[in-house]
């Protein structure tokens, strides 16, 4: 289980002109739970992820994961990164850069042979091993890098906005894809997004955030059947008006400010 | 049939690329012979082309060349080596530790543009004019472009390629080994490849001015015996070197590199 208690984060504490991108933000996941984060763009997604991550220290306010506080990045976790192309290593083969978290487990040879080739299997690019990682489409390269994620056999996945950079069709299936690897694996997403129909898609819990300094807006239950499909989960009702319900929570201040102009 | 054609066009493109070259070197030659030889320059400042590469062929039949390249490639080697063996611990570390960048950058932007040239009277005074003055101005002239281009290739590794080693625990030794050095390792080469150029000239120039042995010591000789032919051989000889050492360094590179956006369509 996470448990984000009141983190707040200011840039530049100290200096002329601080800049407070989180106010005070709690919000908490429980096991094998799916959460995504939502607000509008700007919002301070990422600093707070990256405070969840252990990669960034908060002013104040406290991580917990397994009722353990978060003071640095935790064996229990990996991150997927927005940016593959900058993510992954270049100069490593597809099977090196999966490789790579490994270094922390002291695994045997064979343990972490098997490993790679597992986590590369499921997420289907079992033969790409041996390329390179800008060989692969963008597609594929975020495949890599959630199966190098995988590979490091997190309890909980922290993903910033994985998605944004490939077209529309690959983002479908990615978004099948992590929901299965979700099940095979048994583990726990946090994953930010701004767009709103992955985020109501995806989850059990989004999270709506305000504009920086961000704080929590609203959590949004969203009980739509699952598994969930493309079609058919897009076209249930429920699935409509959970979209407009998130959409009015994130636009909500905008709205008001002109209403009042 | 238009299939055809584009390829026989390709295929004519293709020759001509490699031909090009060479026509262009045999033009550049054929003048200087013809200046030469109708009276155009004074053929005792500047002979006539085949006789000086025929005095180079002399010098490589008689082996009595390749004393003088091995000690000036012993400069080059020796200076090189020093130079990296200094500036690429030097330049990670002052690349990897902000408040020591802060610290040395002054130092280093008055000490880079020092001409090496103007050191050889304190070489010569703290060496003498042997094989330690060459290696030493070498290695001094060589060690900047290494140092400045480690540093800032160190300096300029992506911030989510280390936040992605830090989030998967990867401890500071094993990041610098395995995400910043690869990723710092264009500018060394093209760091490496600047110096390999510097240490070569420098080597030169210390033979030349300060009489240490090796192909400047040569070609002074020879000016100095009216050899003239003799002189231009040598001439000659220090341009193939550096033209060879610029092809071995670039074949490395392209071996090490063979990732790098830079190298990818070669192979």
């Amino acid at each position: 289980m996470l448990r984000v208690e009141h983190v707040k984060k200011v840039y530049g504490e100290g200096t002329r002109r601080p800049f407070e991108a989180v106010a005070d933000l709690s919000v908490t996941v429980s096991e094998h739970e799916f959460v995504s984060i939502v607000g509008p763009s700007g919002a301070g997604k990422t600093t707070l992820l990256k405070c969840i991550a252990g990669l960034l220290p908060q002013t104040s306010g406290a991580v917990y994961l397994d009722d353990e506080e978060v003071v640095g990045p935790p064996e229990k976790m990996a991150l997927v990164f927005q940016d593959y192309s900058r993510s992954l290593y270049p100069w490593m083969t597809v099977e090196d850069n999966v490789a790579f978290p490994l270094k922390r487990r002291k695994l045997g040879k064979t343990a972490v042979r098997e490993l790679i080739q597992d986590t590369l299997r499921s997420v289907g690019l079992g033969d790409a091993g041996a390329k390179y990682p800008w060989q692969l489409s963008g597609g594929m390269q975020q495949r890599v890098a959630i199966a190098r994620a995988l590979a490091y056999q997190p309890e909980i996945l922290l993903m910033d906005e994985p998605f944004a950079s490939v077209d529309a069709q690959t983002r479908a299936d990615l978004e099948d894809l992590v929901l299965a690897l979700r099940d095979r694996y048994g583990i726990t997403i946090l994953f930010v997004t701004h767009d709103i129909d992955e985020a109501v898609y995806l989850s059990d819990r989004v999270v709506v955030l305000t504009p920086s300094p961000t704080s929590v807006a609203e959590i949004v239950d969203i009980p739509l059947p699952r598994p969930r499909d493309q079609v058919e989960t897009k076209e249930l009702p429920d699935f409509a008006r959970l979209r407009a319900y998130v959409w009015r929570s994130i636009k909500r201040p905008e709205q008001s400010a002109t209403a009042l102009a | 049939m238009a299939a055809g054609e584009a390829r026989t066009r390709h295929v004519a493109r293709s020759l001509l690329g490699r031909a090009l070259p060479v026509v262009g070197v045999a033009i550049a030659v054929s003048l200087f012979e013809f200046a030469s030889r109708s009276g155009l320059v004074d053929a005792r400042f500047l002979p006539p082309a085949s006789s000086m590469l025929g005095s180079l062929v002399d010098q490589v039949a008689d082996g009595s060349i390749w004393q003088p390249v091995g000690q000036t490639l012993q400069g080059w080697a020796l200076g090189l080596g020093l130079a990296m063996a200094i500036a690429l611990p030097l330049g990670t570390l002052i690349g990897s530790v902000f408040l020591l960048f802060m610290a040395t950058r002054s130092i280093v932007e008055f000490l880079r543009p020092v001409p090496s040239v103007a050191l050889i009277p304190l070489a010569v005074l703290l060496f003498g004019a042997g094989l330690e003055s060459k290696i030493f101005l070498a290695t001094f002239a060589a060690t900047w472009p290494i140092l400045l281009q480690t540093l800032y290739g160190v300096r300029d590794v992506d911030p989510v390629a280390m936040e992605t080693a830090r989030s998967f625990g990867i401890k500071a030794p094993q990041r610098l080994r395995r995400v910043v050095l690869p990723s710092a390792l264009p500018y060394i080469a093209t760091g490496v490849r600047i110096s390999s150029a510097v240490a070569l000239i420098l080597s030169v120039t210390a033979e030349l001015v300060l009489g240490a042995p090796g192909l400047g010591q040569e070609i002074n000789i020879a000016r100095q015996s009216g050899a003239v032919e003799l002189m231009y051989g040598l001439i000659i000889a220090t341009g193939l070197i550096g033209w060879g050492l610029n092809v071995l360094v670039a074949l490395v590179e392209r071996r090490l590199l063979h990732w790098h956006p830079s190298q990818r369509e070669r192979t």
